[in-house]
């Protein structure tokens, strides 16, 4: 049996191409998805079981591709960061830090240390609200529906701190070439350092509630056990590959801005498992507490905005930038060549990767425990479609 | 053994989790009752844009209808045009009749909110700082050419509203 689909003329989809001749005897092929709310968006996973095992399974992408590539392509360098706020709308500040980086670094613009701190500050609280979501989503896959509402309770705090700055709650658009569009007042300070300590407090209760919950480690603990070799081969990036061992992390791989003068760790676990995947998020969000306060205290005074020409546009050439998101590594490769639009934006997003080892982890395993592997990916679907 | 242990640790753990819904469950309410109740956080939120008005005359936007903020959006929701005053027949040359002059303030100002991103680059690259944000939160409408929204019949409305 052959799986693997060719460019044909044949104007069926992949779905028949691959699936309905290839179901066997005593095998049925489900389709979960694109409208399953277990898929956290419009991803469809064509699953083949054999009674309520997985004998395969593969993610079907492109439901909500949405051209961002291509509108790079035809809006001026400025225009398109709106765009950047809504590729991946959980963590948009990285998105942000990623697209405006790469242009500086072309265009050689320099910004602010103030900027920076600020930056790193923002990128920081919208990694915490991501991991929130994701926390509170993962566990309503699992079937735990309260901490969800704890997760929003707190990540209500955190939009309102961002929304002082960035004026909006989900799709920032933030970060100018050469700084950030507002300046952060003593309130946005006060209110950070307020959130940071009832937040400590708050994940203690998470662990108390959730983490060390019996039903919960049934449900994730040697659940889609990915190897190292197999994370490396597909790309994952971030609290995936963290959670098989691999400390990558592109704020101490290739560091930027100012994450080289912050005392901060990158946590890992050897397991490999969903329980390792999840355990590398909560203490990420502990971390990411220690960056803010270290932030906060060396905040210096300044400019927020630094010199950058009224028509931008970047020499010929090409340049590509990486930041640490919540997902992985969020790269922007840029090329120029010297007008007033870039020549093409590539955009590499982390959940892409992430999601294409669900085929090979999931093979063999309960559909409900897919479910979970799923779910332990943190997928954005907008993200992965583009 | 070691299995008992394990099911009383993992049996612990729920009565653990029961507690802290229990204590949650008695703890003060944090949501709050819309419409009877609003939300405290409103202040911050930047809406779509609105023209601000010069000092002396409310009603009258500093915009000089440049069209920077209109080649600038990303997204083309902003129609601006300058006010043109009507040809003035003393000014005539040579039997030519005069041409209508274009004056230095806008006779249209059309945002369309439906296409808005709200990226506030029209509010930073204006030369004379005549766009804000407004703080219009709740904007509900019916039809979708609600959404077109005609700033300059707003301005005038806000300064005799006397805000």
């Amino acid at each position: 049996m052959t799986m693997s689909p060719q460019l044909s003329s044949d104007p069926s989809d992949f779905y028949s191409q691959s699936f309905s001749k290839g179901a066997r005897e005593n095998t049925l092929i489900l389709n979960m998805g694109p409208q399953h709310p277990s898929t956290h968006g419009v991803l469809r996973v064509i699953v083949e079981l054999d009674g309520e095992y997985i004998v395969r399974a593969e993610p079907v992408l492109g439901y909500i591709h949405r051209m961002h590539e291509f509108m790079g392509q035809k809006k001026t360098y400025t225009q398109y960061l709106p765009n950047m706020g809504r590729v991946d709308y959980l963590h948009a500040t990285a998105w942000n830090w990623a697209y405006v980086g790469a242009v500086e670094q072309l265009a050689g613009i320099e910004v602010p240390e103030r900027a920076e701190y600020i930056r790193v500050l923002t990128c920081e609280i919208n990694r915490i609200c991501s991991h929130l979501v994701w926390w509170g989503a993962y566990l309503l896959d699992l079937g735990a529906f309260t901490p969800i509402l704890y997760a929003f309770e707190d990540r209500e705090f955190l939009l309102d701190i961002l929304q002082r700055v960035t004026g909006s709650r989900l799709t920032y658009c933030y970060f100018r070439f050469g700084g950030v569009y507002a300046d952060v007042d003593d309130k946005f300070i006060d209110d950070t350092r307020t959130f940071i300590q009832r937040f400590r407090k708050r994940l203690k209760m998470y662990e108390a509630l959730v983490t060390k919950n019996f039903i919960l480690r049934k449900r994730c603990e040697d659940i889609g056990v990915l190897s190292v070799q197999t994370a490396r081969k597909y790309g994952c990036t971030g609290p995936v590959i963290r959670g098989s061992g691999v400390p990558y992390d592109v704020r101490r791989a290739v560091p930027y801005s100012v994450y080289p003068e912050l005392d901060f760790e990158i946590p890992t676990f050897s397991e490999g498992d969903a329980m390792a995947r999840y355990m590398v998020r909560l203490k990420e969000m502990e971390q990411s507490l220690r960056i803010m306060e270290q932030v906060m205290d060396r905040m210096p005074d300044g400019d927020i905005q630094g010199k950058t020409p009224k028509t931008l546009k970047p020499p010929k050439g090409e340049t590509y930038f990486a930041v640490e998101g919540a997902r992985g590594k969020i790269g922007v490769h840029l090329v120029s060549d010297g007008s007033a639009t870039p020549y093409r934006v590539k955009l590499r997003a982390p959940g892409y990767s992430n999601l294409s080892c669900f085929a090979e982890l999931s093979k063999g395993t309960l559909i409900a425990d897919a479910v979970s592997i799923l779910g332990s990916l943190d997928l954005v679907i907008p993200e992965i479609d583009r | 053994m070691t299995s008992i242990k394990n099911a009383l640790a993992g049996l612990w753990s729920l009565v653990v989790g029961m507690g802290i819904t229990g204590k949650y469950f008695t703890a003060p309410l944090v949501t709050v009752f819309y419409p009877r109740q609003e939300a405290e956080n409103i202040e911050t939120y930047r809406g779509h844009v609105e023209l601000v008005g010069k000092e002396d005359e409310a009603g009258v936007p500093l915009c000089i209808a440049c069209g920077q903020c209109a080649r600038q959006c990303p997204s083309q929701c902003i129609t601006v045009s300058a006010k043109v005053a009507p040809a003035d027949p003393a000014e005539s040359k040579d039997g030519k009749p005069a041409k209508p002059k274009r004056l230095k303030t806008p006779g249209v100002f059309q945002l369309d909110y439906n296409l808005c991103s709200l990226c506030g680059q029209c509010v930073q690259v204006c030369p004379v700082d005549s766009l804000r944000y407004s703080n219009n939160v709740y904007f509900a409408v019916f039809t979708r050419q609600e959404t077109n929204i005609d700033l300059l019949e707003r301005l005038e409305r806000q300064a005799k509203e006397g805000k």
